[in-house]
């Protein structure tokens, strides 16, 4: 078993990709992210890490980058946040469909405009359709859990992989983490190989036209791959857990069993949420929380199976989805409750824009609010919650 | 002379390699004088290459499914970041020799195609970034001055006068209004150990060169001029005769730059007249005998600048 | 082929839609692009490769006598060749239909 250290959880990732043995880094800086791409530097120069890194003029050119070393055969990292996102946007849509397994944390940040360095989901949210497969680290132990897992993931269904963590409030927190030994990460992540590559002794074409006679069929190979990587994501879990004792699920439940009221939120402030539950709970109120790890592909079966017998679910979006018929998190909940025979009310709250502080008190007034809605369905479809009128 | 050039020996008519890194049944136009010099660049380099290409016509007519004429491994991503690319692979090729991955003595060459569009407009600063950081690669602008994939629209390699769909002879104005972009300038500046023009009316010079830029270690850059006969409006038979023009009009000298050191590879004493070169291509037509005349003064200008920067930085 | 139909089914592509044959674009003809085809005279020829060299759609190859011929399957009829025979020993000919 590894020694729980104190680390800064952006150091503690950059440590985690290292032990990955990645091949090749492409890095661009960009607030949050810095210390990640920071640390890997200093590991390479000082001989600690054997990797290329390649120090991009945008990031652009980073996941370009990445695509190339990826198709020449190389383990791959990169990191960003909002504009550094969007600016790569053409290429995240190309690695998916290339098939292609970069590894790519995402700390998530508010995008412009008005231009803003703090945390919210807004950059992630802007690429639901792309292709990747998405987990969201609620704490510093479960970010570099999930560098591991991703690696393994990605390298089993040749898809990308992009690993959320909150901007600062989990980026630059000290928290105490574990890395495992190098002979266990050795063993989960074991050297990439792949049949298909860049090389000369086997030419590939990659990167052909997709012509009308064939470009639906190619799509709905890289659907049917996106969801055949779902058992492989839990399965890769099942094996960490045996290896770790750590379990992982897509969905995180805490208090669900006989909730009549629960509230969904993504990433670090489930664990303020989670705060909200315990205080309701002492009062007698029967409230539970959930959280999804896994966002793409979308835990369908594992939510409906999650929210029980709910009267009233809150959804707490961190991101807007202008005049949509929610935020982004909210409009997918509804839709697959949709697909299922649950009808739980659904209020969907917009909260913590751009790293505004959401407190155990706002919580609390949110499950207030949901247990109105059990008698009376809100009016609006969405609410961005704390607004100074 | 740099160490990997010490020794070259160059190709001539009489020893060509017989190795073709293309296929034929692609489906460029009649007469496409820039898939001619991507022919000759992969035939220079043999098997052991990589190559990268950028959006644009090379890439569309080389690659549509299920077919392709590369019989090199070749990957396309998007228009601009060919540079990026290859950098990527570049770096994993590395890693891997390196860390005993990748079991391979031979130099494995990796090559970018782009068009002007994709380097002189959209892709520079993916250029830029990849010759600064000094990757171990070569980079072919195959430069036929427009947009030719989406239909001839401008691009900032246009020469001045031309006749574009986005740079259209009006009555008001009459086609492009500025003058080429001096890539080759651009390019120097960055500092790297070879870039060179090439001209398809040579190939065994373009071979030779393209050869060069596969021996030198770090990155190496080669403007082709390639003509266009659907976008230039000139007869298919004539690509290679209005190539030839290019350089003995001086609008296209050919040249070399190694180390920072400028080697005029054909010094044009007895130059032609523009018009000449000119009045081949539709898309010059419409030209006064006002924009001839400047265009015929800046052609001599350019060239007098290149003499002056071959006296000032000769190889000795 | 309908234009609604699809080349083949999703279960044939490699992933990525990879192309796994390189230059099977061998298999695709491009000789019925042409009107005029070229025409080789052996007394003019000396055999210099100038068309083997400049022909865009790798048509000529060399036979056992050291001419160069064309293959037809691919020849588009640019006239290149013909343009810089510098014996002018190749003529562009009209095609029958």
């Amino acid at each position: 078993m590894g020694k729980r250290i104190a680390k800064e959880v952006s150091i503690a990732i950059a440590d985690a990709v290292a032990q990955c043995k990645v091949d090749v880094i492409s890095a661009y800086p960009i607030t949050p992210q810095t210390h990640i791409v920071e640390h890997l530097a200093e590991l390479v120069n000082n001989g600690e890490l054997d990797a290329e890194y390649i120090p991009v003029e945008s990031e652009h050119a980073a996941m370009s980058a990445c695509i190339g070393a990826s198709a020449a055969g190389a383990r791959t990292f990169t990191s960003t946040a909002a504009q550094g996102l969007l600016l790569m946007y053409e290429n995240l849509y190309i690695a998916s469909a290339l098939r292609l397994p970069i590894v790519m944390v995402i700390a998530n940040r508010a995008v412009s405009a008005p231009i803003s360095i703090w945390n919210d989901h807004s950059d992630v949210m802007s690429m639901r359709d792309a292709g990747w497969i998405h987990t969201f680290a609620e704490n510093g132990q479960e970010a570099v859990d999930l560098i591991y897992h991703a690696y393994r993931v990605a390298e089993k269904t040749l898809l990308p992989v992009a690993v959320n963590i909150d901007g600062f409030t989990l980026s630059h927190v000290v928290e105490p983490v574990e890395l495992l030994d190098q002979e266990l990460v050795d063993k989960f992540v074991p050297p990439l190989r792949m049949k298909y590559k860049l090389d000369p002794r086997k030419p590939i074409s990659i990167g052909a036209i997709g012509l009308p006679e064939i470009y639906t069929e190619a799509k709905k190979a890289q659907d049917e791959a996106l969801k055949a990587s779902y058992k492989v994501i839990l399965r890769c879990w099942r094996e960490y857990e045996k290896m770790t004792g750590r379990a992982y699920n897509p969905v995180e439940t805490y208090q669900m069993e006989d909730a009549e009221v629960a509230l969904l939120i993504m990433g670090s402030l489930a664990e303020t949420a989670m705060n909200a539950v315990n205080r309701l709970r002492k009062k007698g109120k029967k409230v539970g929380l959930l959280r999804f790890r896994l966002w793409r592909p979308f835990p369908q079966r594992e939510f409906i199976k999650a929210i029980g017998k709910v009267k009233a679910l809150a959804v707490v979006d961190r991101a807007v989805s202008h005049c949509s018929t929610g935020g982004p998190v909210g409009i997918e909940v509804r839709s697959a409750l949709y697909q299922s025979n649950k009808r739980p009310k659904v209020v969907n709250f917009i909260a913590g824009l751009s790293g505004r502080d959401v407190t155990v008190d706002d919580f609390e007034e949110m499950f207030e609010r949901t247990f109105e809605a059990v008698s009376k369905r809100p009016k609006e479809a969405y609410e961005i919650y704390g607004v100074k009128e | 002379m740099r160490e990997e050039l010490k020794r070259f020996k160059g190709f001539t008519l009489k020893n060509l390699p017989e190795y073709e890194g293309f296929a034929p049944g692609h489906r460029a136009c009649q007469g496409c004088g820039t898939v001619l010099p991507l022919r000759l660049a992969l035939k220079a380099l043999g098997p052991n290459t990589i190559a990268v290409s950028a959006t644009g016509c090379m890439e569309i007519i080389s690659s549509p499914f299920p077919y392709t004429s590369w019989n090199v491994p070749w990957i396309h991503v998007a228009f601009e970041n060919a540079a990026s690319v290859a950098s990527g692979i570049e770096a994993a090729i590395k890693a891997l020799k390196r860390k005993g991955k990748l079991r391979c003595k031979k130099k494995i060459n990796i090559v970018v195609f782009a068009g002007d569009g994709a380097t002189f407009d959209i892709g520079l600063q993916f250029l830029s970034g990849a010759l600064e950081r000094g990757h171990d690669f070569i980079y072919i602008c195959l430069d036929n001055e427009a947009y030719m994939n989406t239909g001839v629209q401008r691009s900032a390699a246009t020469p001045y006068g031309a006749h574009t769909t986005t740079s259209p002879a009006g009555k008001k104005i009459k086609g492009q209004v500025t003058w080429k972009k001096n890539l080759m300038g651009i390019v120097t500046a960055h500092n790297i150990p070879y870039a060179a023009t090439a001209n398809p009316a040579f190939p065994t010079d373009l071979m030779n060169k393209v050869k060069k830029a596969g021996l030198v270690n770090g990155p190496a850059f080669i403007h082709v001029y390639s003509p266009c006969p659907t976008g230039w409006g000139c007869k298919p038979e004539d690509s290679i005769k209005v190539a030839k023009l290019a350089v003995e009009t001086r609008v296209f000298p050919l040249y070399e730059v190694i180390d920072g050191k400028y080697i005029i590879n054909r010094k044009v004493t007895k130059p032609k007249p523009v018009e000449e070169y000119l009045k081949l291509q539709r898309r010059f037509r419409h030209l006064t005998p006002e924009q001839i005349e400047y265009i015929q003064n800046r052609v001599n200008e350019e060239y007098e600048k290149l003499l002056r920067l071959a006296e000032c930085f000769e190889e000795k | 082929m309908p234009k609604h139909e699809g080349l083949m089914s999703w279960k044939e592509l490699l992933p990525g839609m990879y192309i796994d044959e390189p230059g099977n674009s061998k298999k695709f003809k491009t000789g019925d692009w042409r009107a005029y085809k070229p025409v080789l005279d052996k007394e003019k020829c000396i055999k210099c490769a100038m068309c083997y060299i400049l022909c865009p759609d790798l048509c000529y190859t060399k036979d056992e006598e050291g001419f160069f011929q064309v293959d037809l399957y691919y020849c588009k009829g640019c006239g290149i060749c013909a343009a810089n025979c510098p014996k002018g020993a190749i003529t562009m000919v009209l095609e029958e239909a």
